[in-house]
């Protein structure tokens, strides 16, 4: 029988120390003339889940968006699995995202498509598998993530750690090499979080995956990552280990990860003196 | 006055703009490599969705807008004791214009809206930039199985449409106001020209559905991606529609009329 265990078990041989899947040098983007990042360097190791952390509004979820390249760098260069991503014709650039799942905050699901067929998706348009093979193949993402017995349930009849579930079982139907979580958190009841957060680490170990993990949840993603990097300011702020990240001694760091209400990352939004509004 | 110029500027660029995106949007999504046997069951879903179901609304509109025409004709007719000529009447104005033009407009309230509602709502639930992250090509999986569906289903729409008005009118015209149905159909068969008037309504249609489809998928791939952007880009869809439907109406009838 097809179990997580087991997997696991399987899977002891391959933690090895990696290369690197996504090496990220001299990143520069900007929306307009708003700048998110301004020169960020990053090396994600194969195998590992990276959490990316930051507070909101610092481009974290951009980040995926430029390891996928939907948006494109103005200067320096993401390379995915020896792969420039900028540089790829559109025939490369989808074939390159066969290999990269993505799970998104709203989970994305195809809403006139049932459980069953959103999982069989990728597969239908990137296989050429028979029904009763997808059918197999999409049953066991849904027992990875415990909803196989909801296959014929519609995306309006589950609730958002379900959907998240879907969705997960969906992003790995390719079996791919890096799965990418945007927010998956956000929204969730303990119960629905706990469940997600013990399936990206188990489902990234079980398959032999490299996961990045966008959130700004400190406590959970520090609990399930090898790696962590810190984004402010369009710079990464603080990188390493999720205990390295802890004890870092950067003001700016340490405010995040505390969770300090004021310190270098202002309570105030930028305003005239207080007084002089009052009496104005 | 500046700032009134500076906005008119602003507004006309930013049409002008608009313009600009949906030519390239238009060329892209017929450029792609269509993939006829993966596509076709797409494609015969959009044809239902977008053809068929509006079927019910052309229908009803085309029997009233005979009979109405069956009626107004009558009148007029009668007072010049050519009340036969009616068939020749109801025939000629629902196949030269009203058939094409009132399809489309309608095309465009109900099937456009749907289309650019439908496609702003994947995009506003990130589900078009989930297809595009698992490899799958937006443009040829959701817009060309809709842009084909909406060029195909129109002309046909509009036929339908036609057909059902002259019912309509002989409806009004001979079973009630007692028209008779030899000179009916004869006269409209005597002066119903098949290349001049039966092709002309057809390329008309034809015209029509393109340029209607064409703002509606691209309204809904260029929605904002929020409630208001989607509510946005319907009303859009129904008013540019129904103007380019008007405009290009002339535009087509002046150079069938040789006017040009």
């Amino acid at each position: 029988m097809f179990s997580l265990d087991s997997l696991l078990h399987n899977k002891c041989m391959l933690k090895e120390p990696m290369t690197n899947l996504i090496t990220i040098r001299d990143l520069h983007f900007a929306y307009g003339p708003k700048p998110i990042f301004t020169g960020v360097d990053m090396d994600m190791p194969q195998g590992s889940v990276i959490g990316i952390m930051g507070p909101s509004g610092t481009g974290k979820s951009t980040l995926l968006r430029l390891i996928g390249a939907q948006v494109l760098p103005s200067q320096g260069e993401v390379i995915f699995d020896s792969e420039q991503m900028a540089s790829l014709s559109r025939t490369a650039l989808y074939n390159a995202r066969q290999k990269m799942g993505m799970l998104f905050q709203n989970s994305a699901l195809f809403t006139h498509l049932s459980v069953f067929d959103n999982v069989a998706f990728p597969l239908r348009e990137h296989t050429p598998l028979t029904e009763g093979m997808i059918r197999d193949l999409v049953l066991m993402k849904l027992e990875l993530v415990g909803l196989r017995g909801a296959t014929a349930l519609m995306p309006s009849e589950l609730s958002g750690g379900m959907m998240r579930r879907v969705a997960l079982a969906r992003a790995i139907a390719l079996d791919p090499t890096l799965v990418m979580y945007d927010e998956p958190f956000t929204g969730l009841d303990p119960i629905a979080k706990g469940v997600i957060v013990k399936l990206i680490r188990q489902i990234n170990d079980a398959l032999g995956l490299t996961s990045i993990v966008v959130s700004h949840d400190v406590e959970d993603l520090l609990k399930i990552s090898d790696l962590v990097y810190v984004v402010a300011d369009g710079k990464v702020i603080g990188h390493g280990d999720p205990h390295a990240v802890q004890q870092d001694s950067n003001p700016q760091l340490k405010q995040f990860i505390q969770g300090l209400p004021d310190g270098t990352v202002p309570f105030h939004y930028p305003a005239r003196a207080y007084k002089e509004d009052l009496l104005s | 006055m500046m700032t009134a110029l500076q906005q008119l500027g602003r507004a006309t660029l930013s049409r002008l703009g608009g313009v600009g995106r949906a030519g390239i949007f238009l060329l892209k999504t017929v450029l792609r490599k269509p993939q006829p046997i993966k596509h076709l069951p797409l494609l015969i879903q959009e044809l239902y969705s977008v053809g068929v179901l509006s079927l019910i609304i052309i229908i009803v509109s085309g029997l009233f807008i005979g009979m109405v025409v069956s009626l107004q004709g009558y009148n007029i007719l009668a007072k010049f004791a050519a009340a036969e000529e009616l068939g020749q009447l109801v025939a000629l104005s629902v196949v030269r214009e009203l058939g094409p033009v009132v399809s489309a407009l309608l095309f465009a309230g109900r099937a456009g809206s749907a289309l650019t509602a439908e496609i702003g709502l994947m995009k506003t639930t990130e589900q078009l930039e989930a297809m595009s992250m698992m490899g799958v090509d937006p443009l040829r999986r959701v817009i060309l199985p809709r842009l084909w569906a909406g060029f195909i289903s129109m002309p046909l729409l509009s036929l339908v449409f036609c057909l059902c008005a002259i019912f309509g009118g002989y409806c009004v015209g001979v079973l009630w106001l007692g028209v008779d149905a030899g000179s009916f159909w004869s006269n409209m068969q005597g002066a119903v020209d098949f290349r001049v008037d039966v092709l002309s309504g057809v390329i008309k249609s034809i015209v029509f559905g393109f340029v209607v489809t064409w703002i509606a998928v691209f309204q809904g791939f260029d929605a904002a991606p929020t409630a208001a952007g989607i509510s946005r880009a319907t009303t859009r869809t129904v008013v540019f529609g129904s103007l380019a439907v008007l405009g290009l109406d002339f535009v087509l009838t002046t150079l069938m009329m040789g006017g040009w």
